[in-house]
């Protein structure tokens, strides 16, 4: 007699079948969910916001009067943070990275800081903003000036660029540092011309992630106390600025009092979006030109 | 393969073995590694014990020996590499050309430019094929392009895979088949212009006939080089060297030169494996 009996196969062949169907099913529809709603969200925003845009909105100052709004001060603003956090961000969440997984011995600290990381990737981005508010705009005095707000928000994102860089790292094949130390490279030669240039497409898919959280965060910015008002263009990391987000933040909030405040909202996100699909396409880009090399 | 040996008649066997001691007594090579009471351990396990081994200049040395028996351990301990292990301790002295390689004034980085080694699985950089011989001149501070383009060549010809990519030098070399992989990581060990060259098991990963290469290839180099080669195959061991040395739970059980391993081990031990009986 056999085990695996032909009529006991064929019986059941048409609820395996059904199982599998449904399977893929679920998988489908989950991701339709998401699509869908973002679809609404696009839809909604574009209705409102795409009548409001055009050179007057994007070149003018910021104004109490709908009609004179425009946001280049906020664009500007954003480019200006970003020209802090990423740098910042890379720099230190990528040393941390390889100081962990290359240089720290395995054991208790290692371990108690690579669960702190973890946790503090959790921690909410209001905290943030109060630790910078201490630090960075009192304790140093900078004030609400954009290096201050750049070096908050790259506290906020560090966590999740040193865990990304991490698995980065990790993903390298153990047989590629082994073929360097083995030709007589030093440790950081090793790293330098071997482990980063292969763990670099991963690392910046990281990078993009978080970049991408911190052209939209603003909860640390309020606390921070960004200027709603009228400032002039932030011309360098020193001056005063407002975002993106912050504007759409203010605009959301005042629109029980002016109507149309909800419509230039809608138009800020768009101009957001658009942000956002630029640095993301520019990261991308130089992401896959590291890869080609290989 | 107890076949193909017992297929030399007993009298041919003897005189070639006579041959070869007399061959010995006349040119005994130079001792490049001399290891004394070399004793290792992976944290608490006993990896290597009181292991005696010398190691000539322009010869090939096979280290046979069931898996896990240490023998990759000893292979790695030549160039240190097996400190990358975090755990590892070491007890007992390794002399190269006379200078013990543990000993503090000897870096690690000087070592393993004079000690080259290839990996059981072909491990070439993600990068060109140019760029993966280049690399080891490169770190060593060679800069200048024209002697980094004669490297290249006389090293990719001296592992006799130039005419197979002299047209593609700049292409990517995970494009190369396995074989040619191999034998890439055999010519960018030859880039840095070593005296020893360790393999660990170079033929594993390959197929018959880039196995048959690769072994030329090693019967040329030993012209010029020093050839410690770890093997699992008993065959190639016989083919290619001239000293073997059987290692069994982390011991040499027998060291001599590999005609009279093969024909007329001392220890028992020795017979049984290189019959097939284990292992």
């Amino acid at each position: 007699m056999k085990y695996v009996d032909a009529v006991q196969v064929q019986k059941r062949m048409n609820f395996r079948l059904i199982v599998n169907t449904i399977a893929k099913i679920i998988f489908f529809l989950s991701t339709v969910f998401g699509l869908v709603v973002l679809g609404i969200l696009i839809y909604r925003v574009f209705s409102d916001g795409i009548g409001w845009i055009n050179m007057d909105f994007l070149t003018g100052k910021l104004s109490t009067d709908p009609e004179k709004a425009g946001i280049l001060g906020a664009i500007l603003g954003t480019l200006w943070l970003m020209v802090v956090v990423a740098p910042v961000t890379m720099f230190f969440g990528v040393g941390t990275a390889i100081y962990l997984e290359l240089y720290a011995k395995k054991g208790k600290l290692r371990s108690f800081i690579q669960t702190n990381i973890a946790n503090l990737a959790g921690v909410p981005s209001i905290v943030y903003g109060i630790l910078g508010m201490t630090v960075f705009v009192r304790a140093l005095d900078m004030g609400n000036i954009v290096l201050a707000g750049g070096l908050t928000m790259s506290l906020l994102i560090l966590p999740i660029t040193i865990v990304a860089s991490q698995e980065a790292i990790r993903a390298v094949p153990n047989h590629l540092g082994e073929a360097s130390y083995g030709l007589g490279a030093t440790k950081w030669q090793t790293i330098k011309n071997i482990i980063l240039p292969a763990a670099l497409p991963g690392i910046l898919t990281g990078a993009i992630l978080s970049l991408s959280r911190a052209i939209g965060e603003t909860a640390p910015l309020v606390v921070i106390g960004i200027p709603a008002l009228l400032i002039p263009f932030p011309g360098s990391i020193f001056d005063k600025f407002t975002v993106l987000p912050m504007q759409i933040y203010y605009w959301t909030l005042d629109s029980s009092l002016v109507e149309e405040y909800a419509y230039l909202a809608s138009a800020t996100i768009i101009i957001l979006l658009l942000v956002l699909l630029l640095l993301n396409t520019t990261a991308i880009i130089i992401r896959n030109k590291f890869q080609k090399r290989y | 393969m107890a076949g193909a040996m017992t297929a030399i008649p007993q009298a041919e066997v003897k005189k070639r073995a006579n041959i070869e001691v007399l061959r010995t007594l006349e040119q005994e090579k130079e001792v490049v590694f001399d290891t004394q009471n070399l004793n290792l351990w992976y944290g608490e396990k006993h990896a290597l014990r009181d292991i005696n081994l010398d190691i000539h200049e322009e010869e090939v040395t096979a280290i046979i020996g069931p898996s896990g028996c240490g023998k990759s351990t000893y292979l790695k301990t030549l160039n240190r590499m097996v400190e990358l292990v975090p755990s590892v301790r070491t007890t007992g002295v390794i002399q190269y050309k006379g200078k013990s390689i543990f000993d503090k004034s000897l870096r690690v980085e000087e070592l393993r430019t004079q000690v080259g080694m290839v990996f059981q699985k072909p491990n070439p950089f993600p990068k060109s094929i140019y760029e993966n011989i280049a690399y080891g001149p490169k770190i060593h501070g060679i800069r200048n392009k024209m002697i980094l383009d004669e490297i290249v060549e006389k090293s990719l010809r001296g592992a006799y895979i130039w005419d197979e990519v002299k047209d593609r030098l700049h292409d990517n070399a995970y494009g190369l088949s396995g074989g040619q992989q191999q034998r890439l990581c055999i010519a960018r060990c030859l880039a840095i212009e070593p005296d020893v060259i360790l393999m660990d098991e170079p033929t594993s990963a390959l197929d018959p006939k880039s196995t048959l290469k690769v072994e030329e290839l090693i019967r040329e180099l030993k012209k010029d080089y020093a050839i410690v080669i770890v093997t699992h195959n008993m065959q190639q061991a016989s083919r290619i060297s001239d000293r073997t040395a059987f290692f069994l739970d982390g011991e040499v059980v027998e060291y001599d030169r590999t005609d009279v391993i093969f024909n007329e081990p001392t220890d028992q031990r020795t017979e049984d494996y290189i019959n097939g009986r284990f292992g």
